[in-house]
């Protein structure tokens, strides 16, 4: 006889008991191994949590979580380190690149990967990113652009989109005096460094999927021996948008997909079929 | 024992090496660069890892990564260096994680100079960075120390789970002295059962972090980690006493300014003046009982420094201000001559303290 608990919403614990259900049924949705079975901070609506999922996928798929070790940023993912079962280090802001070179480097053998916002990644971080795929490190980095920052209440973002309202962009992001929104893959695919560079979404179920085969990629050519891999993913933040969940896919969807567009920018991994 | 003629920091990065330390990230900046030079020669024959960072910023969180996968790890830089390296230095002590970090200070403040200077001494042991914490700070004045404390200082950094510097100077890293490696003896080794280096699914997930969002929480975890500093303050003060026994006037000086203050005590001596030295080794923790002990004894003391007045606050507090504390202070990559600070020790023994 099996007993199945499962976690319903309110918190109660459904005790399952049917040998004869058992025996004929099996799982075909379970949370990852490679997450930590706890409740997320995150806000509702939000984003991180698919993609929090698509890495733990990634990790189960190809049995590497025992040997990872991941680096969460400071920002929205900020405690990251509690959600992946894997060992984890939580570093300083826009340095996860260079703490993962220090891992990396020291076990070439373990499989690294850092976890990244946009204001992590892209601003103050920026020459940690850029230099770690000048050198090829053997690393992957998830990239969560949502062009906004999130943890901090909603500022401008690097990759705020001009006209973006903000909390310190109260009348729209002005490219006269506030600049561009930079487009990290491609930027990285200029660099001979950059192993695999791509762009995804998770705004509707047809991205999630895509996302999760490049999320998938960007870990096995690091199992390969390959790198410096990142995959960019549009991410959702209604919170500090302003906006219903469904209405802020929408709004990635018409808004920030035209800016910065989905696609492969580098794979090196296809020349060397 | 074979002697070999070294500069001071080649002495620092063989003595690295001999102590295990394979790994080693840095960014160029003078008057250090011989440690990263030398480095990047020995480490890839021994199969270890030299990698020149994009700046120092990075270099200090490579290091950062090397120590949570539970490597012996090492950076060297200079007084502008190593600001850039406060932010992480901050986060390493936080994570309690041990490192070793070289300063071979310039003089200073902003771009300052190339010359020798000891203008870092609160940044080192104050806390170089944000927040309540200390690094052990070792202070050579030979090459041969150079090459002793770097193994000290490796297993200092371990033991405690802190960083740990070597704070030299310009004149310390680049003259050339004879040392031997041969009585440094074979490193001790720490089990880190806390290092990130993959569960193999056979334990929970290891977490390097210094983010403890909960007041009440961080207050207990800083309150223990003073409670490691008092056990380090009581148990590792180091100081060479040189001429103590008799001396009227002791002066407190560490790396090149003692060499310099040796010679002065010579001179006054053959003048019938009894000067003598105390020299902190460790200057976190500060050798305080070696100067309480002469507190009620002497006349007064000198701090003879490279720098506007640093050390001498450390003087001060060990001694209660029961005797007059006085400066003889160079700066900016100026050296003192042995004449002024005799000088200095004459007046003094005349009474005048200014």
């Amino acid at each position: 006889m099996s007993v199945i608990e499962n976690q319903s919403i309110d918190g109660e614990t459904d005790v399952i008991e049917n040998s004869e259900w058992a025996a004929t049924s099996k799982f075909v949705f379970t949370k990852p191994h490679s997450l930590v079975d706890v409740p997320t901070h995150y806000c509702p609506g939000c984003t991180h949590g698919i993609i929090h999922r698509l890495v733990a996928e990634a990790l189960d798929e190809l049995n590497i979580c025992g040997r990872t070790v991941g680096i969460a940023p400071v920002g929205c993912a900020v405690m990251a380190y509690d959600y992946f079962a894997c060992d984890m280090i939580e570093a300083a802001h826009g340095r996860a690149p260079a703490v993962a070179t220090g891992v990396k480097r020291t076990l070439p053998d373990n499989i690294v990967f850092t976890y990244q916002g946009d204001g992590d990644l892209a601003a103050i971080g920026t020459a940690e990113t850029v230099h770690a795929a000048l050198r090829g490190e053997r690393i992957t980095v998830v990239f969560v652009n949502n062009a906004i920052y999130g943890m901090t209440g909603g500022q401008m973002a690097p990759t705020t989109l001009p006209g973006q309202v903000t909390q310190t962009t109260p009348y729209g992001r002005s490219t006269e005096t506030a600049g561009f929104p930079i487009k990290v893959c491609e930027m990285l695919a200029t660099i001979d460094g950059t192993y695999y560079a791509e762009r995804v979404s998770v705004d509707c179920v047809k991205n999630i999927r895509a996302a999760k085969k490049a999320v998938k990629k960007a870990f096995e050519y690091q199992v390969r021996g390959k790198g410096f891999n990142i995959v960019e993913i549009l991410s959702t933040c209604p919170t500090n948008w302003g906006l219903s969940p469904q209405k802020a896919c929408n709004w990635l969807s018409d808004n920030m997909i035209p800016y910065f567009p989905l696609g492969v920018y580098k794979d090196k991994g296809k020349a060397d079929e | 024992m074979e002697k070999v003629l070294m500069k001071g920091n080649e002495a620092i990065a063989e003595a690295a090496i001999n102590a295990r330390c394979l790994h080693f990230f840095g960014y160029p900046i003078t008057p250090q660069t011989e440690i990263a030079a030398y480095m990047s020669r020995r480490l890839p024959k021994l199969g270890g890892v030299y990698l020149q960072a994009e700046s120092e910023i990075a270099s200090i969180n490579m290091v950062l990564g090397a120590a949570a996968a539970g490597a012996r790890i090492m950076t060297s830089s200079s007084s502008p260096g190593i600001s850039l390296m406060s932010e992480g230095i901050s986060y390493i002590a936080g994570c309690d994680l041990p490192c070793v970090i070289v300063n071979i200070q310039r003089g200073g403040p902003g771009l300052g100079g190339i010359q020798p200077s000891q203008a870092d001494y609160f940044q080192a042991t104050r806390s170089s960075g944000h927040g309540d914490f200390h690094s052990i700070v070792l202070a050579p004045n030979s090459v041969q120390e150079m090459a002793d404390l770097t193994g000290v200082a490796f297993d200092l950094a371990d033991k405690y789970r802190m960083p740990a510097m070597i704070l030299g100077d310009g004149i310390l890293g680049q003259m050339m002295e004879p040392v031997t490696l041969d009585g440094i003896g074979e490193p001790v080794t720490y089990d880190k059962p806390w290092a990130t280096t993959g569960t193999r699914g056979a334990r929970e997930h290891n977490i390097i972090n210094s983010l403890i969002l909960k007041p009440e929480g961080l207050e207990q975890s800083n309150f223990k980690r003073f409670e490691r500093y008092a056990i380090i303050k009581r148990e590792e003060q180091l100081h060479e006493e040189y001429l103590t026994d008799d001396a009227d006037i002791i002066i407190a000086a560490y790396g090149a300014a003692s060499r310099v203050s040796k010679n002065a005590i010579k001179m006054v001596r053959e003048r019938g003046i009894k000067a003598g030295l105390i020299r902190p080794i460790t200057l976190w923790p500060f050798p305080a009982e070696a100067f309480a002990k002469f507190a009620d004894r002497v006349k007064g003391f000198i701090s003879v420094e490279m720098s506007m007045g640093q050390l001498i606050d450390d003087v001060k507090l060990s001694t209660g201000q029961k005797r007059p504390v006085t400066l003889c202070a160079r700066t900016g990559g100026m050296v003192h001559t042995p004449e002024e600070i005799a000088k200095k020790i004459m007046a003094a023994d005349k009474g005048e303290w200014q």
